[in-house]
């Protein structure tokens, strides 16, 4: 959803704030995701601001995620040709109306399978939250293997779950997609990627 | 005082660690690739067996996070009587993750060279392989570029979960400056700064491709 708000203030925005935007989107973008974390985690008392762990990843992974999608959502704005937006003004529409209607639900639609990748990639990432101590599967997997002493079969069980996880959260965005967008589009979100 | 205050000295470990980040992705990108073009061989290959098995390997790796092909890579090949040193580990990991997504990139452009072309060379007598060789490969791999490059990027980024098995690389010393130090805010920004450092070219360097790929095929 930020995503799609900074995609539009990127648009419809003038110079300075598209320069911020575009400013927050490569830093994001090309900067890990782990030292996003730590930055939160660590860095943020620093300045007065104390967050627990999972406070921290969740904002980690907003602020991530918002960044991806907003390029991804971008894209397909950009990719919607200005003679529809035309024809919305000469059909009558508000600007509201050409911007719900004509620019941000077909573009969503358009990048729907590449945004549903980002998602699954984004909860393939959230095992790294285990690095700042929040409870999730990885951090349980630390301390079962830490109790047993047999990382091999714990991690091995986790990794089944991630992959099931991976799949059954590809299966239910295609469920989604099928019921937004038609059969066309939820089919390319059962496919890996090439993204 | 007795920490350490976070000065040039410190800004130089730093540095100096970037290489291990580029020596992990350079160990990726060049055995991710050689795996991968395999892969996408295997992807676009007549025989059905080979399609599914490269399918479902790729499905796999991509569905799985890149930590745990890590811990599996670090713990499991330990559990089968190979002492390994993480740096080891952590670039067979690299190699794995990075063979699943070049493989799956890598037939995209392979399938998107059009099919005359592969006519055409039918027509001269060409082998399967020579077509490959001299009429599909040239064409695949520039409009593989900019994908290419742009996951790149991913495994620079990437590199750094090497931290969580001890390999010391950027993320790590960072970490151990930070715990030398306890200044986090400073420490870490300048780990992101070189971070970005990397991945910012490469990122641009990825768009300017893509830009020249798509104004060529516009006309």
């Amino acid at each position: 959803m930020l995503g799609a708000g900074l995609a539009t203030a990127r648009n419809a925005g003038g110079r300075v704030v598209r320069g911020l935007v575009d400013g927050y989107v490569e830093l994001i973008r090309n900067t890990p995701f782990l030292i996003q974390l730590f930055i939160i985690y660590f860095g943020l008392p620093g300045i007065g601001l104390r967050v627990d762990a999972v406070t921290a990843s969740l904002i980690g992974m907003v602020i991530n995620l918002a960044a991806y999608s907003t390029e991804i959502i971008r894209a397909g704005i950009e990719a919607i040709p200005p003679a529809q937006i035309e024809a919305g003004e000469a059909l009558g529409f508000t600007r509201l109306q050409i911007y719900q209607h004509v620019i941000i639900l077909p573009a969503i639609q358009k990048v729907y399978p590449a945004l549903c990748s980002q998602f699954v990639l984004m909860m393939l990432a959230s095992s790294i939250c285990s690095a700042i101590s929040a409870t999730e599967l990885t951090a349980a997997a630390s301390y079962v293997q830490s109790q047993s002493y047999r990382s091999f079969e714990v991690y091995i069980a986790v990794t089944v779950i991630y992959l099931l996880l991976a799949l059954a959260l590809r299966g239910l965005l295609a469920l989604v997609g099928l019921w937004l967008f038609g059969r066309r589009v939820s089919r390319r979100v059962l496919r890996p990627v090439p993204a | 005082m007795i920490f350490r205050t976070f000065g040039w000295s410190e800004v130089w470990f730093i540095v100096q660690s970037a290489q291990w980040t580029l020596l992990l992705t350079a160990m990726g990108l060049v055995g991710g690739g050689i795996a991968g073009f395999f892969l996408a061989l295997a992807r676009v290959s007549p025989a059905a067996w080979l399609r599914v098995a490269a399918g479902t390997y790729i499905q796999i790796v991509q569905g799985i996070p890149v930590l745990m092909i890590l811990f599996l890579s670090f713990y499991g090949l330990g559990l089968a009587g190979f002492q390994l040193p993480p740096i080891v580990a952590a670039g067979i990991s690299m190699t794995i993750y990075v063979s699943g997504y070049f493989g799956e990139i890598w037939r995209g452009s392979i399938q998107a060279v059009p099919k005359p072309q592969w006519e055409g060379s039918a027509s001269l007598a060409m082998t399967r392989a020579q077509q490959f060789r001299y009429v599909i490969l040239p064409q695949a791999l520039r409009l593989s570029l900019p994908s290419t490059v742009g996951f790149a990027v991913q495994v620079v980024k990437n590199t750094s979960i090497a931290s969580l098995i001890g390999f010391v690389e950027l993320a790590r010393a960072g970490q151990l400056i930070n715990n030398a130090t306890f200044q986090p805010f400073r420490v870490f920004m300048v780990v992101a700064a070189l971070y970005f450092a990397i991945c910012y070219p490469l990122s641009r360097w990825s768009h300017r491709l893509e830009r020249r790929l798509h104004a060529r095929s516009a006309h």
